[in-house]
């Protein structure tokens, strides 16, 4: 039995301790936000935040989140309200949007660090974030609109 | 300046938001929210199945075209709500069921959608079956006050008497408009007239895209539904199972079923990682047939042999070869395009079940039709006992087109007695896929003494993509997707020809994103390229000056000429490249600025596109197209390659296909031009001018003349 709090909330989970966070997130916990792309961390779709950190939960054994904090896309803001979460909807940075869970908690997890992130930092923190729409150009002025949103004060 | 962001908030708060109306339905089985059928259901005025209003005013408006991200949802939405002058803070969005008598594409007549013809086949019959509405609400409004109809007009929501301004809102006139005749020929808006068309409304799906609360085929949940994951053969094609030895995939906790269908062996198991160790516990013996004889060298050494005889004529003007052996100028050059494989985002996947009367079946399908048909054929149900629910997409391309994925859900869920989803990893992804035929290419053209083309030759080796399919119109011998992109050359060239060699090694190919454009408009305006620097000509002016019975193309190329400051000083190293070209009803001009660096990385620096797709209903979102077509076309030019070897795609996943990333792509600056002509599309006119764009600006700053893809860096 493997303990972790996701989402704010404490969970139990009785699986095979090398079963990556991924599906535990997905298949147990049916939180579907957070997509399967590619199964070997080169794509970022399943990118979750693990004690704030952004991961790829598609190889990380569900082991590894043992004790800690996993927040995936469902629980970034109760109410879709994350300032990366709005400056997306403002620029409709979505197209197929199958990508933007793994975008967004990439995204949120850089202006956590930086909260004007310049475009080299952009491109760092999310070169390992693939859209195959091409949405690239609109994430980097949505994460520039969401740093200002956050300077302005978020809800 | 973005209209109506208010309408998305308002509508979320109610549950019934536009967007979330699609998805309530995936929890059950049953509660699909089927589109409003019927014209006698009480308090619905349904006057067709692409529009209801409710008496508390709520239009449902069912959208027929998957939304693979090419914003159909929002589109569909923006032209039936204009016409129909309803109130954007007041209407959902279903998708619709497979049925295509009600909901085919009226142009095709199927309920399956690629080709970029969303707006274009349909915006005219959704205008007319919304202002059709909209003129039933004026006759009601009218008839409830007792004044003449042409007194009163509509607001959004509302029907409005202009001489006095008295109002009745929609919904309290569904039941006087439900009894009323349908007008067969109503009065459409005149586009000054338009409210939301033409507007840039924020797109109805963002909200749940950016919450994780959209449902995927991936995200599909069925009480008691099973997951499954098929083991394919090492080859492309062709393969057949002689022995399967499931013994050790059985004995692990969680595998339930092994069976055996069509693309393979299915794992079927409790879970998606389970069924992925099922897989890889089983011992099956293939019979890999004609295709392990076929590799990538092979393919294009017998294309290079073939290329020497002639093919079918695809387009024939003049006399050619009389041109050629005239003695002026000639040039001659080969190019080469290889296999691409879609990658889509969410690798291929869909849920069956499979009962005795009925059939239900949820996918990300560009082709709900062709999915309710396999459906049918597999279970030996009528197509009306199959009823299909059309997820969100990740992503289309033309991938989802296919029904492959369909088979595989059907047949394990038909196997297996329960609820099944069928996921494919993302080497099964990439090594089975529909690819974009490979082609190799033989350009000649002879020019006259100021270096103008007399004659332009285009060979092209490959697979017919119809052909392979069985699908071929009838009497017609040249498959129109193999040279869509090099027979409607738009340059004025007395003597043309372009024909083409039928060779077909049993890869299976598809529609890929442009398909035919998207590698024969690298070519031909590479070589337009190559004639306009052996002529000591400005490619701009070159292509210009024979473009005198192609105007919108000239008028694009103009315009992205004009934008990107075509022949202004460019940093050292740097070259600029231009290209136009015609496809799914729309033109597209694309000057982009590229470098060559240390090692021999290609930089690109900057894409100025110039689009006319005749009218642009969300030009925001016209923008997202083009900006999203540049990198899909950048990264097939950059990286893009599935290779053969014995049978099998020797790519796997994103470190051997690699994708292009956020580090490497330049912004994409998009000018529309309205040039007021009928609808074009736009998820495919985005990216057939790019590659060639791309490769004369690295022939423009280097030298180097570009005529294989991927461009191989070594050689520069």
């Amino acid at each position: 039995m493997i303990t972790l709090v996701v989402n704010g909330k404490p969970q139990r989970v009785d699986v095979n301790p090398d079963l990556p966070l991924l599906w535990v997130i997905r298949e147990d916990l049916r939180l579907t936000g957070t997509k399967y792309g590619c199964g070997m961390a080169l794509c970022g779709a399943c990118t979750v935040h693990l004690d704030g950190t952004p991961i790829r939960s598609c190889v990380t054994p569900i082991s590894a989140a043992a004790g800690k904090m996993v927040t995936t896309i469902e629980g970034l803001s109760p109410q879709g309200t994350h300032p990366v979460q709005r400056a997306w909807q403002e620029l409709d940075v979505p197209q197929c949007g199958f990508c933007q869970s793994g975008q967004i908690m990439s995204a949120a997890a850089l202006l956590a660090q930086k909260a004007a992130p310049t475009d080299d930092d952009i491109n760092a923190a999310m070169a390992g974030n693939i859209c195959r729409c091409g949405t690239y150009q609109r994430i980097r002025a949505a994460i520039h609109r969401a740093a200002a949103l956050k300077k302005g004060g978020a809800r | 300046m973005k209209a109506a962001p208010v309408g998305r908030r308002a509508l979320l708060k109610g549950g019934l938001a536009v967007g979330a109306g699609l998805t309530i339905g995936f929890q059950l089985p049953a509660m699909r929210a089927r589109a409003p059928s019927a014209q006698s259901t009480p308090g619905v005025f349904a006057p067709n199945q692409w529009l209801s209003i409710d008496r508390d005013g709520l239009v449902t408006i069912t959208n027929s075209v998957p939304e693979m991200g090419q914003g159909s949802l929002t589109t569909t939405t923006i032209i039936i709500a204009d016409e129909l002058d309803a109130d954007w803070n007041r209407i959902r969005v279903s998708q619709a069921p497979a049925d295509p008598k009600r909901y085919g594409n009226p142009v095709t007549g199927s309920q399956s959608y690629g080709g970029s013809r969303g707006v274009r086949d349909h915006m005219e019959m959704w205008r007319k079956s919304a202002a059709a509405a909209r003129e039933m609400l004026r006759q009601a409004a009218a008839a409830e006050w007792g004044v003449p109809v042409d007194t009163v007009d509509t607001e959004p929501g509302v029907v409005v008497h202009r001489p006095t301004g008295r109002k009745l809102a929609y919904g309290q006139l569904v039941d006087r408009a439900q009894a009323l005749a349908v007008p067969q020929n109503p009065k459409l808006k005149t586009p000054d007239q338009f409210r939301y068309i033409g507007k840039n409304l924020h797109r109805i799906d963002a909200p749940e895209k950016v919450t994780g609360r959209g449902i995927y085929g991936m995200d599909v949940q069925v009480p008691g539904m099973l997951v499954a994951s098929v083991e394919r053969p090492p080859v492309v094609s062709g393969a057949k199972v002689v022995s399967v030895d499931a013994t050790a995939a059985n004995a692990i906790p969680g595998v339930k079923h092994v069976v055996q269908v069509t693309n393979g062996v299915a794992v079927v198991a409790d879970r998606f990682p389970t069924a992925l160790a099922g897989r890889r516990a089983l011992k099956v013996t293939w019979d890999l047939g004609p295709m392990a004889q076929v590799s990538s060298p092979r393919i294009s050494s017998e294309y290079a042999a073939l290329a020497r005889q002639p093919g079918l004529a695809a387009r024939k003007e003049g006399d050619v070869e009389r041109a050629l052996s005239a003695g002026g100028r000639t040039l001659e050059a080969a190019y080469e395009v290889p296999f691409l494989e879609h990658a889509c985002m969410e690798p291929m996947n869909a849920t069956a079940h499979v009962m005795p009367d009925a059939c239900v079946i949820w996918a990300p399908t560009q082709n709900p039709g062709g999915t309710q048909a396999t459906a049918a054929r597999i279970t030996g149900l009528p197509p009306e006992k199959v009823a299909v629910n059309t997820t969100l997409l990740g992503g289309g391309f033309g991938r989802r087109g296919e029904v492959d994925f369909i088979v595989d859900a059907v047949e394990t869920a038909k196997a297996v007695g329960a609820p099944v989803k069928v996921m494919w990893s993302r080497e099964d992804d990439i090594q089975h896929g529909f690819y974009r035929p490979a082609t190799y290419n033989v350009l000649r053209a002879a020019v006259d003494g100021s270096g103008m083309p007399t004659a332009w030759s285009h060979r092209i080796v490959g697979p017919g993509i119809l052909a392979q399919k069985g699908r071929m119109p009838a009497n017609i011998a040249v498959d129109p997707a193999a040279v869509a992109g090099a027979r409607d050359l738009p340059y004025d060239i007395p003597n043309l020809q372009v024909d083409w060699v039928n060779k077909d090694f049993g890869v299976p190919v598809g529609f890929w994103r442009s398909v035919g454009s998207s590698q024969n408009a690298f070519i031909t305006e590479s070589f337009i390229d190559e004639l306009a620097h052996l002529a000591g000509k400005d490619p701009f002016e070159y292509r210009r000056a024979l473009l005198g019975k192609s105007p919108r193309h000239r008028a694009v190329l103009e315009l992205a000429a004009a934008r990107a400051k075509w022949g202004s000083p460019l940093p050292a190293g740097r070259g600029r490249g231009i290209a136009v070209a015609f496809s799914y009803g729309s033109y597209a001009a694309h000057v982009i600025e590229a470098s060559v660096v240390a090692d021999g990385v290609v930089r690109v620096h900057r894409v100025v596109c110039a689009i006319d797709c005749g009218i642009a209903v969300n030009p925001d979102q016209v923008k997202a197209q083009m900006e999203g077509g540049a990198v899909y076309a950048l990264t097939a030019a950059l990286y893009g390659q599935i290779t053969i070897d014995r049978g099998g795609v020797q790519q796997s996943n994103f470190h051997n296909y690699p994708m292009m990333r956020i580090s490497e792509t330049p912004a994409v600056e998009t000018h529309i031009l309205d040039s007021g002509a009928a609808p074009g599309g736009l998820g495919e006119p985005g990216v057939p001018s790019v590659a060639p764009a791309l490769c004369n600006a690295i022939f423009a700053g280097t030298g180097k003349r570009i005529r294989a893809l991927p461009i191989r860096t070594g050689a520069l």
